[in-house]
């Protein structure tokens, strides 16, 4: 028996597990996809939301601005590409200049700081600005972030400090005896004390196995372009336009890895599990984003995605046990900001939540930092050689397009967090992430991660189940 | 910092050429850096004939094709170093690379020629609509999955594109077992060779539709299903026209990207073709000393023509080593002009060797009865007829230097159409 059960290994799962660990508690992470962090928290804008605009009072407003402070410790502390560049919320006439003072009352009352900038150094921060921009609203303490690593290391982290994690293992039945909770899944069986439910997109659903609830989680499809690294410099800040009723509309951001992302639109999507994209609403996009960055090179396009926001009936963050099972504790409807919430998420959960529920006793050691993970071509001169020396793996690339090295694909799979798909290596180290696609570099990893595995080269999935890259033997 | 006086970056066919010609010219201190475990570069996974008739006059398969440039390598005792990645290359001729025997190293190089090849278009980049299923592979990873690995990517097989390679890989495939269901196009002709359409598609009864691309992809795991739909004069797709394939592979033979990237980095300035822009010796524009040739410079359909712009580069890289050639303001730039996708060289430059200088185009559509029209600074220099000409050929021609004034103005390629009488 499990003291805890997380049902979902996104963000929010990540998190709760590893405020867990930092307890004596038994906690098994249970996982759907083959991969932690595969639905939601992989499919964003990566973006650390300052917290101006939630509404004030809200769970929403405060996970995330209590999340955005956690940030810079935490990526250290995890290793995780983490820039705090700032976001700039853009007016591009007079009326809605006139509403920044709005926007920038609501980050008052939420505790954020911001300031008006107006034109001259608005060009000067942002040279690529549509020249009609009147001004914008700037945020200093937003920013991006790895959201891939983010997740994978806060599991890494968790599953260092003894967390449990069991992959590809959808729950199908819940069942509460006596204050016991016995969890089904499409593998087998495990019983626990409490069980937490970070679902994401199907949160509603798991909650419903153990009663019925009233809020609802809807998909809200998100669609993005992604341009390659082409240039630096070409937006610098997260530049978002005036929020609407729709959300925060569709932004131009770099990423951590100096490509920069485009999107999101924003359409409700019945079915849960589609992140199909499409022309015309990608087309919508480009116009829309084009009227705040004209220069914008789409040429430049290396990818296009899509990912659903679990956007909540209630119009807030669930972070509650359900009524009648003290012991369940629904994450539900964490749409955006979710992502910078997380940390917030997990913290509040396991603090208030479970750790006196269960009458839970700290460790008296925790390790806070993951074993750092190399990225070789990002390393000054001296230190690259030193560990080619040491390693000679790191001095060979897989990835042209993105530079990522032998040594650092194999030490993703030296860890304990298990790397089982060419996607969650490609989440890992980023091979596979750049101009190419994979073109040149996905047979070797491939065949890496067959050899790692000790599967068969026809057995190595690209990421969901029944997703095997290649067929058979040629003649 | 170690020194060199030439570094190449790619051991292809571009990289082995310059090679070659540089060191017959005198200069003997080269390095090759080739990032792959062979020298060949993408001829080690083109194992079909039709390669060399132009260069050795014989159909060779593209391993037998490179080989006899790794012999001429070897036979002079070329240096050249494999698994070396180069990450970087800076205006001043600095080279860095990653080698897991050498470490990360520094090369001040004297000249380098740039031959890094190029990538494939892919899913991403044109955006196909629908899911993201894995079975949507590029032609070329598909070979090389087959070529290289011996693995098949699928049994049931479209393909979207008439480039050469996702031809010769409908051809592979069908001989290995699969069924390959069609070709998409998106324009109304084809963009492959006419031998390959013959060789490839005809011969196995495979149809080709033209005017169509893909609308949908369609599967959660593993491609399931795709669909095609016609498209109109604007490329736009005619709805009502959809027609669905049950494949659980999509190959995606859509265009070749020059590989640019370091150099693009570098500050060089690029050309239309994303290629540097380089003058007759296949120097770049923007940095005396730095060639570049082959298909990181504009995209080749043979490998004869590659070879031949590998040479041009390295007799060119030799020639600036020895001092014999001083970068100039001076030269014709090139335009292209109506009708014209693309040429090569940006400057033409009068002191290069020969008596005619080389002007390479693409033409941006199929034309019938057309005249090729060289004009210097808006006056026609020289009319060629063309009984029919097609995007899929790159074309050369030799203008003779006597055509040519210093100080006429750039010079423009277009189409004209020929006058009915």
């Amino acid at each position: 028996m499990e003291d805890v059960i997380i049902i979902g290994a996104g963000a929010v799962g990540a998190f709760v597990a590893r405020n867990l660990s930092r307890y004596k508690a038994s906690v098994l992470v249970l996982e759907e996809q083959n991969d932690v962090g595969d639905v939601t928290s992989m499919a964003n804008s990566a973006i650390v939301h300052s917290g101006y605009d939630p509404v004030p009072g809200t769970k929403k407003a405060y996970c995330n601005v209590k999340g955005n402070a956690m940030f810079p410790k935490l990526c250290e502390e995890l290793d995780v590409e983490f820039e705090q560049n700032g976001s700039l919320t853009v007016a591009l006439d007079d009326k809605q200049f006139a509403m920044l003072e709005g926007l920038q009352q609501r980050a008052k009352e939420n505790g954020v700081p911001t300031r008006l900038v107006l034109t001259e150094e608005l060009f000067k921060m942002e040279p690529n600005l549509n020249p009609c921009a009147k001004g914008a609203l700037f945020c200093p303490t937003a920013g991006i972030v790895n959201p891939f690593t983010l997740t994978a290391h806060a599991f890494e982290n968790a599953l260092d400090n003894g967390v449990k994690l069991r992959l590809g293992e959808k729950v199908v039945d819940i069942k509460e005896n006596g204050g016991v909770y016995s969890v089904k899944t499409t593998k087998g069986e495990y019983q626990a004390k409490m069980v937490v439910d970070c679902a994401g997109l199907h949160s509603a659903e798991i909650a419903s196995m153990v009663e019925p609830v009233e809020w609802k989680v809807n998909a809200r499809k998100g669609q993005y372009y992604v341009l390659d690294h082409f240039k630096l410099g070409f937006v610098n800040s997260v530049l978002f336009p005036l929020p609407s009723e729709k959300g925060k509309g569709i932004l131009v951001s770099k990423t951590t890895s100096g490509n920069y992302i485009v999107g999101p639109s924003s359409e409700w999507n019945e079915d849960l599990d589609d992140f199909s994209t499409d022309a015309a609403t990608l087309a919508n996009v480009k116009e829309q984003a084009t009227a705040m960055v004209p220069g914008i090179p789409f040429r430049e396009q290396i990818r296009v995605f899509a990912g659903n926001r679990a956007t909540p009936s209630t119009h807030d963050f669930i972070i509650e046990p359900l009524p009648h099972h003290p012991g369940f504790i629904c994450c539900g409807g964490i749409e955006s900001p979710g992502l910078v919430s997380s940390p917030a998420i997990g913290e509040h959960v396991v603090e208030q939540l479970i750790a006196p529920f269960l009458k839970l006793e700290e460790k008296k050691q925790w390790e806070p930092c993951v074993r750092k993970h190399v990225r070789i071509a990002s390393l000054p001169m001296e230190e690259r050689n030193r560990l080619i020396k040491e390693n000679p793996h790191y001095g060979i690339m897989v990835c042209n397009c993105e530079k990522v090295s032998l040594g650092e694909l194999e030490d993703e799979l030296n860890r304990s967090l298990p790397c089982l798909t060419i996607k969650a290596m490609k989440k890992r180290t980023r091979a596979g992430f750049g101009k190419c696609q994979g073109g040149f570099c996905q047979p070797k990893v491939l065949l890496l991660l067959a050899k790692k595995l000790g599967i068969d080269p026809t057995e190595v999935k690209y990421d969901r189940d029944h997703s095997e890259v290649l067929e058979g033997r040629s003649k | 910092m170690e020194k060199r006086d030439l570094v190449i970056i790619g051991g292809g066919s571009a990289g082995m050429a310059a090679a070659v010609a540089a060191y017959d010219k005198g200069v003997h201190d080269i390095l090759i850096l080739e990032r792959t475990e062979f020298l060949g570069g993408i001829l080690n996974q083109c194992i079909h004939n039709g390669f060399g008739l132009h260069e050795f006059k014989e159909e060779l398969t593209g391993p037998e094709f490179f080989t006899r440039f790794v012999k001429q390598v070897e036979e002079r005792g070329i240096e050249y170093k494999l698994s070396a990645n180069v990450v970087g290359v800076t205006k001043d001729k600095v080279v860095t690379y990653f080698s897991g025997e050498d470490g990360c190293v520094e090369v001040q190089a004297k000249a380098i020629v740039m031959a890094a090849g190029c990538y494939e278009r892919n899913a991403g980049a044109i955006g196909i609509p629908g899911d993201r299923p894995s079975g949507v592979i590029t032609a070329g990873q598909a070979q090389l999955y087959l070529n290289a690995y011996g693995y098949m990517v699928g049994k049931k097989v479209f393909i979207l594109g008439s480039g050469d390679i996702g031809l010769i890989m409908a051809r592979r495939m069908t001989l290995e077992g699969a069924k390959v269901l069609g070709v998409a196009e998106l324009m109304p002709y084809s963009n492959g060779l006419e031998r390959n359409i013959q060789q490839c598609l005809k011969d196995f009864d495979i149809p080709l539709y033209l005017s169509h691309t893909v609308t949908k992809v369609i599967g959660k795991g593993k491609l399931e299903a795709i669909e095609i739909s016609q498209v109109d004069e604007r490329m736009k797709p005619i709805p009502g026209t959809e027609k669905r394939f049950e494949v659980d592979t999509l190959l995606l033979s859509i265009g070749l990207i020059p590989n640019n990237d370091l150099l693009d980095k570098a500050g060089i300035e690029a050309s239309k073709t994303r290629g540097a822009k380089v003058d007759s010796r296949m120097m770049t524009l923007s940095a005396p000393g730095i060639f570049s040739a082959g298909n990181v410079l504009h995209v080749h359909d043979l490998v004869d023509y590659v070879v031949a712009e590998g040479r041009t580069a390295g007799e060119g890289a030799a020639a600036y080593i020895k001092g014999e050639l001083k970068p100039s303001e001076e030269g014709i730039l090139t335009e292209a002009g109506k009708g014209i996708g693309y040429v090569v060289p940006a400057k033409l430059d009068l002191d290069a060797p020969g008596d005619a200088l080389e002007v390479k185009f693409r033409v941006s559509r199929p034309s019938k009865n057309v005249y090729v029209v060289y004009s210097q600074g808006g006056v026609p220099i020289k009319k060629i007829l063309k009984l029919a000409i097609i995007p899929s050929e790159m074309e050369i021609y030799k203008l003779p230097k006597n055509l040519l004034k210093a100080d006429g103005g750039p010079l423009t390629v277009s189409l004209e159409p020929k006058e009915e009488k």
